[in-house]
């Protein structure tokens, strides 16, 4: 028992890895003892997972369970990893939605393995985004996670694959790679890449020290940028967002889970791990600027996803939509630091991330549940699907009032948070951000209409083409997304305590 | 006295040869197997030293050995190996192993199959294993003429291997082209490296070629500025350096896939090797005068070479100036002279080596089986040879510095040295990644996943052998530990980066 609450973190990190080259050498014909094998294997994080939460006191200030190993000890960095409120609330999200994920890709058959094992090199790599504490192996888990998403699209996707993959690839390195200068910078400069002990050194950097020929004050602003577009291309933020919608649409089904799920949170986590405590002074500078990109990441997701015709576009685009709430409570934050409103509106952006990775993923799985037996994502194709499959649809009317915020379930409890914290800083943005959830609204019905209600379209109705139900496997993978959905819309309480101590603390 | 490992891992190569020139012409499969032992057998002494130094945590110079050959002039057989160069013995003998591995071949007439050499082997492995013989001696040599006499020895059967082994295309214009530029680089350093000597003589009356002893004879500043320029620059040619580079990828193209690999893998270190332990070793302080002149070359080879590797139609081509990048990289390393710099250095050339031996073994398996090289005509690889497909994506990663491949853990120094220096040229060569990935990621795609074009499909493409695949195996392993667990090696590198800023730091 002691050897698991001392590596705790580590165990859960590293287990889906090691997993997968167990997988290297299980028969590659055998798919149905790889799926459950891969299925399985990705239990056992969650159930880490949630051994951790139960050991997790929210009280206590700073970072817990933290282990540090030797890694690059030339450069003065080590495997430093720890979780506070906010990286365990992301921790949950990831280990939950992996074993979601593969369980929904049960139906693929094409390379099994090789499929299975990226998903699980692909878990590793998100989670390790969330845990690390030092900037370097942050950067690490930040690109690896690329290589695993790169290939599941690139090789199990739809027909437009190629330009998506690629796009997805060059758009988030590119993004990077100002990350990547920024961060050598910092170590360069402070022979160290502990996260924490930089964060506390270069706020404490005096006016007038000089770095590179350029005053301090000038170095944070360019080096400020560079963090913020790396991560705004991840979120994404408008106007960074246009390879989002191809990656999505022409990913698996379960890569799209993840997608939108998780790796979209890896940017926002950015934003609070890293952006607001390395950057607080630039952070309010140019919050103005965040939450005009935010308010228009709103507005235009909300207008992209009303106009598309294919059903994952439209959730793909949706996922811009609501990914600027949560920019729009990092910006609110940003401005009214150390206030109450600060601590409302991350709160609120943080809930928001979560409530996001469930619905999103949930939608996604809904799009991937239909595709898989019609072929089709053409809205126009659909129609009066209702009567012939009732659980699919009320299913499908569950996560999308869940998308819309819906009083009762997760969105509104998160977005409400986030409009309240921000309206007394930027009550303008705030406005028009609701503007946007009234589109919101629009979209989802469309979504809705489209597919289940109106004429019912005979070409699914009977014959060869004749629409099944959605099966119990299915199911499972909707349910506990829908049960989280409704338990933090009923009584968030559980999991905003949590990331709220962290919050109080950080900003 | 130790046993002597350091002149038998350099002589063995050379009585292999021997051996094998005595053998019958006709015994091809018993010549094989002669040149798989020697090879085999110096990778375990290289592996063996190369651990030695490493778990016995040794600094400084070790192994050293010290035969008089020609005392009247002051030379003398001297070996010994530093942290810089026992990874590159290290290297020599992975790449040698491989080497011969992937040229075993497969013969199959039916289906006009002719991988590997199977034109004269005896004549083939005896000239390559000279080759590997004057490698290891320029890496182990303490003594400048040595260095010299092993440096040319290497050149010379380059001419012969690719002039008879290589393309039919372009084989004389290539290896003649490469072979006089060899030579003029290595002439102007040699005139170097004799006034180094005679100044040497008149300063302390020391005839003597040990390169330890001309460390010691206070080269006045002026002889230093005049001399570091022709001694680096002739050395570096070799290197790739731009503008004097475009002999490699010409060289590359037409020799045969295990000079090729030989040639970009080790070849090229030798030249920078040797710039780094003359020049800049025994000329600090002209290295210092001249340092922005190496960056700006370094730099503009970094960014050129990958742009130009970006749009070549032709996948040797493609490695040869992805080469050329890379080793611009070595140099940007070399140029910062700070410790990061050195340090990212002396991993990049490692890294760099095992990776481009591996590009071309499997571009030359490709080639052998498909008779073309040009991107566009090649296709639907994976589904035929799967398990060359992934050495070729890990190799990928390593080349576009994926974090978790050695390619990582030697850029990210070498970016962190040159932010120490001049960070607008950090800046700018951080292009080349973004680059880099995306000709890495279009000709994966390409040649390896892409529908394998009709003219292809009636080779009658076969999988690689079972030799092929332990020869990938070998070489991927050392990109990921050194990826994963770089106390593998830097704890070494570091200590001759130590050496070297010992040496600078009087400058």
């Amino acid at each position: 028992m002691d050897f698991l609450n001392t590596h705790l973190l580590s165990l859960i990190l590293f287990l889906p890895t090691i997993a997968a080259l167990i997988m290297l050498f299980l028969p590659g014909g055998e798919t149905k003892l790889l799926r459950w094998f891969a299925f399985g294997s990705s239990l056992v994080p969650f159930i880490l997972t949630l051994v951790l939460w139960n050991g997790f006191n929210p009280g206590q200030p700073g970072f817990q369970f933290e282990e540090v190993y030797p890694w690059y000890e030339a450069l003065h960095s080590s495997l430093h990893l720890g979780v506070d409120g906010i990286s365990l609330s992301m921790v949950l999200l990831t280990t939950l939605l992996t074993p979601l994920a593969i369980l929904a890709s049960f139906s693929v058959t094409d390379r099994v393995k090789p499929y299975m094992m990226l998903f699980l090199f692909l878990e590793t790599g998100m989670l390790g985004v969330f845990m690390s504490l030092d900037l370097l192996i942050f950067f690490v888990f930040w690109e690896i996670g690329l290589v695993p998403m790169y290939f599941l699209i690139n090789q199990w996707g739809s027909a437009n694959r190629n330009y998506a993959s690629l796009k997805f690839m060059i758009y988030t390195m590119g993004g990077s790679l100002g990350l990547l200068l920024a961060i050598q910078m910092l170590g360069v400069y402070f022979q160290s890449y502990d996260l924490q002990y930089i964060v506390q050194q270069w706020n404490s950097q005096p006016a007038d020290a000089v770095l590179m020929g350029m005053s301090i004050y000038t170095v944070k602003k360019i080096a400020f940028w560079a963090f913020v577009i790396a991560f705004a291309i991840k979120v994404p933020v408008w106007p960074f967002h246009t390879w989002l919608p191809d990656a999505h649409t022409e990913a698996p089904t379960a890569g799209s889970m993840l997608l939108a799920g998780v790796l979209l949170k890896l940017g926002a986590y950015g934003f609070l791990r890293l952006v607001l405590p390395l950057y607080p002074v630039e952070a309010k500078m140019f919050a103005g600027a965040l939450a005009f990109l935010a308010v228009a990441a709103i507005i235009f997701g909300a207008f992209g996803s009303f106009g598309q015709t294919d059903f994952k576009r439209l959730v793909a685009y949706s996922s811009v939509n609501h990914m600027g709430f949560v920019v729009l409570g990092i910006a609110a934050a940003a401005v009214a630091a150390g206030t109450n409103e600060a601590h409302i509106a991350m709160n609120g952006a943080v809930l928001q991330m979560f409530n996001h990775g469930l619905s999103a993923a949930g939608m996604f799985f809904l799009v991937g549940v239909i595709y898989e037996r019609t072929h089709t994502r053409n809205l126009e194709e659909f129609g009066g699907l209702f009567p012939l499959v009732p659980v699919y649809g009320g299913i499908l009317i569950f996560m999308s009032m869940a998308s819309l915020g819906l009083p009762g379930l997760n969105g509104f409890v998160s977005e409400f948070m986030v409009v309240r914290g921000a309206f007394p800083v930027l009550k303008v943005y705030t406005a028009v951000s609701m503007l946007g959830l009234l589109f919101t609204g629009a979209y989802i019905l469309k979504g809705i209409m489209k597919v289940l209600h109106g004429p019912i379209n005979e070409h699914w109705s009977h014959g060869e083409h004749k629409l099944t139900e959605i099966n119990t496997r299915e199911i499972l993978v909707a349910l506990p997304l829908m049960a989280l959905i409704l338990v933090i819309g009923l009584w968030p309480a559980w999991l905003v305590g949590v990331i709220n101590e962290t919050v109080a603390r950080l900003f | 006295m130790n046993f002597p490992i350091l002149s038998v891992i350099t002589f063995l190569p050379f009585v292999a040869a021997a051996i094998m020139l005595l053998m019958p012409a006709d015994r091809k499969t018993e010549v094989r197997g002669v040149a798989l032992a020697a090879a085999a057998f110096d990778l375990l002494l290289s592996g063996w030293m190369y651990m030695q130094y490493l778990l016995g945590g040794l600094t400084g110079y070790q192994f050293i050995e010290q035969y008089d050959w020609l005392p009247a002039l002051g030379i003398s057989l001297k070996f010994g190996v530093d942290g810089m160069s026992a990874p590159l013995v290290l290297l020599t003998g992975i790449v040698m192993f491989t080497g011969v591995l992937i040229s075993w071949g497969d013969y199959d007439e039916k289906h006009h199959l002719s991988a590997g050499i199977q034109d004269r082997p005896r004549e083939f492995f005896s000239f390559l294993f000279l080759l590997a013989g004057g490698v290891f001696g320029v890496f182990a040599s303490l003594d400048l003429f040595m260095l010299f006499f092993f440096y040319e020895i290497a050149v010379f059967p380059m001419y012969l291997l690719i002039a008879i082994w290589g393309w039919v295309k372009t084989r004389e214009y290539a290896a003649m082209k490469l072979t006089l530029y060899l030579f003029i680089g290595s002439v102007v350093a040699l005139v170097g490296a004799l006034a180094m000597y005679w100044t040497q003589y008149q300063n302390t009356g020391i005839l003597s070629f040990d390169m330890l002893q001309m460390e010691k004879a206070g080269f006045s500043q002026a002889f230093q500025y005049i001399w570091f320029l022709p001694v680096f620059l002739g050395f570096a040619v070799l290197g790739g350096i731009w503008p004097f580079h475009n002999w490699s990828p010409d060289g590359h193209v037409a020799a045969p896939t295990a000079v090729s690999m030989f040639h970009a893998g080790v070849l090229m270190k030798l030249g920078a090797f040797a710039a780094l332990r003359v020049g800049v070793m025994l000329l600090p302080k002209g290295a210092d005068y001249w340092s922005d002149l190496i960056m700006f070359f370094a730099a503009v080879a970094v960014v050129y070479g990958a742009y130009i590797a970006f749009v070549q139609p032709d996948l040797k081509y493609m490695i040869g100036f992805s080469s050329v990048s890379h080793m611009g990289l070595v140099m940007l390393g070399v140029s910062t002279l700070n410790y990061n710099g050195l340090l990212g250095a002396g991993v990049q050339m490692f890294s760099h080596g095992v990776m481009t031996a591996l590009f071309f073994a499997i571009t030359g398996m490709i080639y052998d089986r498909s008779h073309t090289r040009q991107i566009p005509e090649l296709g639907g690889m994976a589904k035929i040879m799967p398990f060359a497909t992934i050495g070729f994506i890990i190799g990928g990663l390593v080349s576009m510095g994926m974090p978790g491949f050695s390619g990582f853990v030697a850029e990210f120094p070498i970016f962190m040295g040159v932010w120490g220096s001049q960070w607008l040229v950090a800046v700018i060569a951080s292009i080349s990644i973004i680059i880099t990935a995306a000709y890495i990621m279009r000709n994966i795609r390409q040649v390896f996943f892409s529908p394998m074009p009709e003219a292809l499909a009636e080779h009658h493409i076969t999988d690689v052998t079972v030799l092929d695949k332990v020869a990938i195996t070998t070489l991927c392993l050392f990109m990921i530990g050194v990826g994963m667990f770089p106390s593998m090696m830097v704890p070494m590198i570091e200590t001759g980066v130590q050496n070297i800023l010992r040496l600078l730091g009087g400058a």
